[in-house]
């Protein structure tokens, strides 16, 4: 029987770049969060650099993480040289990400 | 219409690869030279250098940035080649096999030769067979005529909208690769013409910088399963657009090949034998002679080894009496020839018949005449219902 019905529309391990399918939601896998200090952000994009999966968003004037792939490594808060990202509980925030 | 005749020139089967390439204007070419295959990659680099050929060339320092490179390159939406032989197969492995799941419309020349771990510069088609679960398309050619025009169909077959799928070339190395034998070599135009149906094609997936998407994504479980299917059934289209093309090409050039198998004198034959590449033109020769001694032998030579040509096959054995296998490589944990045991997993489709393997020509040891003579006398007394042997290396026990 050949089959016809697909989830995909491609031929091949392709995806869509905003789209979930084939995408791994890391984000998923975390226990802790980065949380940035706006006021204490200078800018300098230490984190941006260090962030392994490269998911530090870049705002007006600060920066922030993608929660959808940030997997909670910490090391953004490790190599802030101010002190403006700390790791906090997962626990700590609800569905809408406020801080219960 | 018909395509010009065509300029015929004396060249290697390494320049008729090389002319193939280059008629099929390329974007890039990206290649590691390594013996027999060096002369392509020579060839290209003259055709390069003296403004015939319009691809960037890529000098790449080793096959697996070659593999990638061009497997990139077709990602991108150009049409890439490449050429390699044995280790530098092997060296460019994962790239193979990541070709082949990006679904990259690579066409690559394949020249054949002996693999590790015994040092041998010489021929054999073991460097093919260890690719064969790679998910490539795999053809096996016969001589330099047939390596140009293949590539040339193989341009058209990889690309085709509803394949999608790199192939890959084979030739013998050392017999084909450095034998010069005359070849017409079609005008550019002509093959222009003959390629220019992809473009009449819905448009494939590639990577564009204004539609940006990801290529070669984390598959999970059935989206997993779901793009292995994909990839089998485009192989399995394979099958049938190749004969297409083949056919094509005949009516446009001129020449053409049978597509997945070419069957010679089988019809009215008893029994057939089963060969591929340089070997074919000789068994050619021996099926003749024993033909005018009355023995009615009939040849198949495979063309088309990955995806396997079942259907054929079984079309052209269903009803002989017997079938031999000539193999130039080894099926290791099978202890008999590769081709062989495919042939067998036909076994409940041909029939209850004896099937014969032969190994030969390994490391360049010649396929002689003689040795294809016994490879019938044996198939030919199995095939009258006398006892046989299962297995034979030739070479091995003309030695004893």
């Amino acid at each position: 029987m050949a089959i016809k019905k697909f989830s995909s529309k491609y031929e091949a391990a392709w995806s869509d770049a905003n789209q979930q399918l084939l995408c791994l939601d890391t984000g998923t896998w975390r226990t802790k969060r980065p949380v940035v200090n706006v006021e204490k952000c200078t800018y300098c994009g230490l984190c941006a650099i260090y962030c392994p999966p490269q998911c530090m968003k870049i705002m007006p004037d600060h920066f922030e993480p993608d929660l959808n792939f940030c997997k909670g490594c910490g090391v953004c808060a490790k190599e802030c040289l101010r002190g403006a990202i700390t790791m906090m509980p997962e626990g700590d925030f609800d569905n809408e990400g406020k801080k219960g | 219409m018909k395509a010009k005749k065509g300029e015929l020139k004396v060249i290697t089967g390494n320049s008729a690869a090389a002319y193939g390439a280059m008629l099929c204007r390329p974007d890039v070419v990206a290649s590691y030279p390594i013996t027999p295959q060096t002369e392509v990659v020579e060839q290209l680099s003259k055709f390069h250098a003296d403004g015939v050929l319009e691809a960037e060339m890529i000098e790449v320092e080793g096959e697996n940035s070659a593999m990638n490179a061009v497997a990139a390159a077709t990602l991108a939406g150009g049409r890439a080649f490449t050429a390699t032989s044995s280790w530098g197969l092997v060296y460019m492995y994962d790239a193979v096999l990541q070709a082949a799941g990006f679904r990259a419309p690579v066409v690559m020349a394949n020249v054949n030769r002996e693999t590790p771990g015994i040092l041998a510069v010489s021929s054999g088609q073991q460097d093919m067979i260890q690719t064969r679960d790679a998910g490539w398309i795999q053809v096996i050619v016969e001589n330099s005529q047939e390596i140009l025009d293949t590539i040339i169909m193989a341009f058209r077959l990889a690309e085709d909208y509803d394949i999608q799928l790199p192939v890959m070339v084979n030739y013998d190395g050392f017999y084909i690769s450095y034998l010069a034998e005359g070849v017409r070599i079609p005008a550019k135009d002509d093959v222009d013409q003959f390629l220019a149906v992809l473009k009449t094609q819905p448009k494939r997936t590639i990577m564009d910088p204004t539609h940006p998407i990801g290529a070669g994504s984390h598959g999970l479980m059935t989206e997993f399963m779901e793009l292995r299917y994909k990839h089998c059934a485009a192989l399995d289209r394979a099958k049938k657009k190749f004969d297409e093309i083949d056919k094509d090409y005949g009516d446009f050039f001129g020449r053409s090949y049978g597509g997945q198998i070419e069957e010679y004198r089988t019809e009215d034959a008893d029994f057939v034998i089963l060969t591929s590449g340089s070997a074919v033109g000789t068994s050619r020769t021996v099926v003749d002679a024993k033909r005018a001694e009355g023995v009615k032998v009939g040849l198949i030579k495979l063309r088309m080894f990955r995806p396997f040509p079942q259907e054929k096959l079984i079309k052209a054995i269903k009803g002989k009496k017997a079938v031999g296998v000539i193999d130039r490589s080894v099926n290791f944990g099978w202890n008999s020839g590769p081709i062989y045991t495919e042939l067998r997993a036909l076994y409940p489709e041909i029939g209850p018949m004896p099937i014969l393997s032969f190994i030969d020509g390994l490391a360049s040891i010649d396929i002689t005449k003689p040795h294809i003579e016994r490879v019938i006398d044996d198939v030919a007394n199995a095939a009258k219902g006398k006892p046989y042997q299962a297995v034979t290396w030739i070479p091995l026990e003309e030695r004893e």
